[in-house]
């Protein structure tokens, strides 16, 4: 379980987060979803330890993030954050390796090996592991870094934009990988998503942000509505029922 | 390649300890010994300290002495002959002042590196530009202080300033070996740590690095390396840089494993072949700073050029 509690952030007289208090539950899939600037890396980075809060705490399975020793959280939590640059010359497979780092330190041992391969394997990357990553389209790099999270084999895996870049095919495929990653292995999965119909048909929970709050937690039912979209992004958003699953047209 | 590189730099010790021998072999070996000892050191402490330098950094453009920390040093010796005087100066043993100046430089370049890598995100033309203002901060007040100082006082001063490949300080060989084997194998369970560091702050953090506590103690022993290879032949701006971006192209990879041996054996091969060409081959003296200075900085020019570019 992750508990944000009271957490906020200023930078000089800014207030990017607000009071968040939240709970995240020990499985299944939470998007966190609302407009550009909302707070919503910066909420992410906070739980993973990379930014200090300016007040409150989080907490993963009851160890508080800012108190506890790096190489253990490591072993619970892992982010991709939302922009990724690596100034290393690295193949995809090197890549993904340095994701066992945390359980193997610089040697990976046969199980290791077995979680890269697999994590290459879920993402398709079994042709590109020997490319260079600054040789692979910007679609393919997402996915390399993707699969290093997932070698990483953490309960909590907190994901900011992982659909950035990705076609149609491979941002289904994503999401349906997620879905299998939390219904089989019982993982925790924390993802940002620009498109709300992404949310609204693979996720378990939604949570809305605006200007540094949580203005809503909720299902799909309760955030796809009409005025809800509204209040939140400030522009209208027709909802249809399609096979079951509510989708907002926010092409038009 | 390693083994290439390890290949030329024994070849280039050999030739520089035969080369042009006569007379007693025992008095050319020990002499000819020291000075390779001492080449060696230098080599170790530039091109590490480099490598880990630009690993914490991010960049292949910037170095200890960029940033002007030799600089720092050079001010340090000036302010402790300053404050000391020439005569206190004379009963102070050289090795335990080259400690305490290696203590106040770690200190003080501690704090700098601090303020300029850990705290808010700053741009890397920001940094340079901090780098280049320390570096003639500290060389006008080493002057400033030089101009006041007493003629004696002064001459001692000189000694240290003006220390070169040619004229590596021998009283201080044994106490720098010493520190260096010391922090090396202090600090060998960083190094499986360096190549996730590369990977920059937040992957690091992720991957379960303790980032500042790491990163400081790379600082102190960057801060450390400096200090021996300035106290045994004075500022050397651009060898640093030459040598890692050399071991970096050579290589093809980025892992320490292998980038921290190379630019090392690189080095090597650099002053030990440089000395032997210039001293044996052409008698001249001096020139082996300055071909290293000038290659290094022509280095560094292409290097920001094709980071512009970019
Ligand atoms: N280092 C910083 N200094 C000052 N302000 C910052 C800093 N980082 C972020 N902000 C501000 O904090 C606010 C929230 O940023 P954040 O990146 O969390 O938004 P987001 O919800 O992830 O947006 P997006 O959907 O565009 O990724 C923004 O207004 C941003 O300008
Ligand atoms: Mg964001």
């Amino acid at each position: 379980m992750i508990e944000i509690a009271g957490v906020s952030k200023t930078y000089e007289d800014e207030t990017v987060l607000d009071d968040v208090s939240l709970v995240l539950p020990e499985s299944g899939i939470t998007a966190i979803v609302g407009p550009n600037g909302a707070g919503k890396s910066t909420l992410l980075s906070i739980i993973a330890r990379l930014i200090t809060p300016s007040a409150g705490a989080v907490r993963v399975d009851g160890l508080d993030v800012q108190k506890t020793k790096s190489d253990v959280l490591a072993k619970r939590l892992a982010i991709l954050r939302q922009v990724n640059h690596v100034g290393m010359r690295l193949t995809v497979e090197e890549l993904v390796t340095f994701g066992r780092f945390p359980h193997c330190g610089s040697r990976p041992t046969a199980e290791d090996e077995r979680h890269v391969r697999e994590a290459i394997a879920y993402l398709g990357l079994e042709a590109l592991s020997g490319r260079f990553l600054d040789e692979l389209s910007g679609g393919q790099r997402q996915r390399a870094f993707v699969a290093m999270v997932l070698a990483q084999d953490t309960n909590y895996v907190l994901l900011d934009e992982p659909l950035n870049s990705l076609d149609m095919k491979h941002a289904a495929a994503m999401m349906k990988l997620l879905r299998r990653a939390a219904d089989t292995f019982g993982k925790s999965i924390v993802v940002v998503v620009h498109d709300i119909n992404f949310a609204s048909i693979y996720a378990d929970r939604i949570v809305a942000m605006r200007d540094g709050r949580v203005v809503l937690e909720g299902t799909s039912d309760t955030f796809m509505r009409e005025a809800v979209l509204r209040d939140i992004y400030d522009t209208h958003i027709d909802v249809r029922e399609v096979d079951g699953h509510r989708l907002g047209l926010h092409y038009l | 390649m390693l083994a290439g590189l390890t290949g030329g730099a024994l070849v280039a010790a050999a030739v520089f300890m035969t080369l042009g021998a006569k007379g007693q072999w025992d008095f050319i070996l020990a002499f000819r010994g020291t000075k390779l000892i001492g080449m060696a050191l230098v080599a170790y402490a530039v091109a590490t300290s480099t490598v880990l330098f630009q690993t914490i950094t991010q960049n292949r453009i910037l170095t200890p002495s960029v940033m002007g920390f030799d600089a720092l040093y050079a001010a340090i010796q000036t302010a402790v002959v300053f404050f000391l005087g020439a005569h206190q100066l004379s009963i102070f043993d050289p090795r335990l002042r080259f400690i305490v100046e290696a203590l106040i430089m770690s200190g003080l370049s501690l704090l700098l590196f601090r303020w300029l890598f850990l705290g808010r995100h700053r741009g890397l033309h920001l940094v340079v530009l901090a780098g280049i203002v320390f570096g003639v901060f500290f060389r006008s007040l080493s002057l400033m202080m030089q101009r006041l100082l007493d003629p004696n006082a002064f001459i001692v001063l000189q000694d240290q300033l003006f220390a070169s490949f040619n004229t590596i300080d021998q009283e201080l060989l044994l106490v720098s070996g010493v520190i260096v084997v010391a922090t090396s194998i202090l600090s060998r369970r960083l190094l499986a740590r360096l190549d996730v560091l590369a990977l920059g702050r937040d992957v690091a953090i992720n991957l379960g690095v303790d980032y500042r506590r790491v990163v400081m103690l790379l600082f102190a022993m960057i801060a450390i390396l400096v200090s021996v290879s300035t106290a045994l032949v004075g500022p050397v701006t651009f060898f640093g840089l030459l040598v890692a971006n050399l071991a970096y192209q050579a290589l093809g990879t980025d892992r320490h494993r292998y980038t921290l041996p190379a630019a090392t054996l690189i080095a090597i091969i650099a002053l030990v072949g440089g000395q032997t060409i210039f001293e044996r081959v052409f008698g001249f003296d001096t020139a082996l700073s300055i071909i290293i200075e000038f290659t290094g900085g022509i280095a560094f020019m292409l290097l920001l050029y094709r980071d512009l570019k970019r």
